[in-house]
């Protein structure tokens, strides 16, 4: 569309947190999405396609993409083309619906043991 | 460069008194737990016992973060909305009017997968002084972090030099080689930063792949010295190498 009147400088067109209703936290139970939180759809997590037909756009966009391959909420935010801290809430109601399982953020000061590292090193290397 | 390879070998420590760092690493939750299991726990079944590793890349603004993020993995723009208020910054009152003064922040992140089930992300951090905040959010749970520096202006890498040191987060400085730019030795930097010692300082073109990888796999190697140290460390006094 060349004949657009606005253009990414303008900012967005609906504000961010339209999107989710004005909330800028995740649900009740106040997980943490760490941007390296990997999140993937949750096939026993009781959410069925009318559940899923409820969801608004931005949900089932985000539903897509854990579909397709299992992203972190970084990845997700870029790919959507959403601030994460808007992912953030939105991936609140994934998980309290059950369409979505979050792994656990890596706890702070716990590296991953000598294996893992060495494992790294020697996949860096090959790159 | 092979660099010697000097981790204790008894780096597992003394066996069933050293913290196991496997601990939640190896998940072997009780399928039954389900999704009636706190959320945001990982669990046994699919692809969600991956592991995500997270490094930082920091230093002033224009040393080449983006272009060393990019030279090593696919690159892609991150945003992320931030209530400036947290920042420090004064904010009118609004009256009890639920306003936020938000502001977006751009970033770079990239991934390198190492294997299925296996990846490393890197983030550029913001340079302005004034997200310094999302940099707390940013390095929880960070294996490391780079500090590129540019030798003609040093003092734009001090605050990211502090802020990993006064954290405690494992980091090793790479000195961005700008071809006009005067060559340093690697200690001379080290020196002129006041490093801790062992802190690894790494000469290096963030332009190049192989040599960005060398920085990282610098990195890498270090935060594992640093954590094996520290297990030690916690394990008893005496046990502590150097």
């Amino acid at each position: 569309m060349n004949g657009q009147w606005y253009d990414a400088e303008a900012g967005p067109l609906v504000r961010p947190y339209a999107m989710t209703g004005g909330r800028t936290r995740p649900g009740p139970h106040g997980v943490r999405f760490d941007l390296i939180a990997l999140v993937a759809v949750d096939p026993e997590g009781g959410a069925d396609e009318a559940a899923e037909s409820l969801l608004g756009p931005e949900h089932r966009a985000l539903l897509g993409l854990c579909r397709s391959e299992t992203q972190s909420v970084a990845e997700l935010a870029a790919d959507a083309d959403l601030p994460v801290g808007v992912v953030r809430v939105l991936l609140g109601d994934l998980l309290e619906g059950g369409h979505v399982k979050v792994s656990r953020p890596v706890p702070p000061a716990q590296l991953p043991d000598e294996r893992i590292l060495r494992e790294v090193i020697e996949g860096l290397r090959a790159l | 460069m092979g660099h010697h390879d000097n981790r204790p070998s008894g780096a597992s420590g003394p066996a069933g008194a050293a913290p196991d760092p496997d601990l939640d690493l190896d998940v072997d939750l009780d399928p039954e737990l389900g999704s009636d299991a706190d959320p945001g726990t990982v669990e046994e079944d699919g692809e969600l016992a991956a592991l995500a590793l997270k490094i930082l890349v920091a230093g002033g603004f224009g040393v080449g973060k983006t272009t060393l993020v990019g030279a090593v993995s696919e690159i892609r723009p991150l945003r992320t909305e931030e209530q400036l208020s947290e920042a420090g910054e004064l904010v009118d009152d609004t009256g009890g009017v639920d306003q936020k003064t938000t502001t977006t922040v751009a970033m770079d992140f990239g991934r390198i997968t190492i294997r299925s089930g296996l990846s490393l992300y890197l983030f550029g951090t913001p340079g302005q002084d004034r997200f310094w905040f999302l940099w707390d959010e940013l390095s929880q749970g960070a294996l490391g972090a780079v500090v590129l520096a540019d030798t003609r202006r040093l003092e734009d890498c001090f605050p990211a030099v502090d802020y990993f040191e006064h954290r405690r987060i494992p980091f090793v400085v790479a000195v961005n080689c700008f071809t006009e730019a005067r060559r340093y030795g690697a200690h001379d930097v080290s020196r002129a930063l006041d490093l801790e010692q062992g802190t690894p300082v790494v000469l290096c073109d963030a332009r190049d792949k192989d040599s960005g990888k060398e920085v990282l796999i610098r990195l890498v190697e270090y935060a594992g010295r640093v954590h094996t140290a520290r297990l030690l460390d916690s394990v008893g006094p005496q046990a502590g190498s150097v």
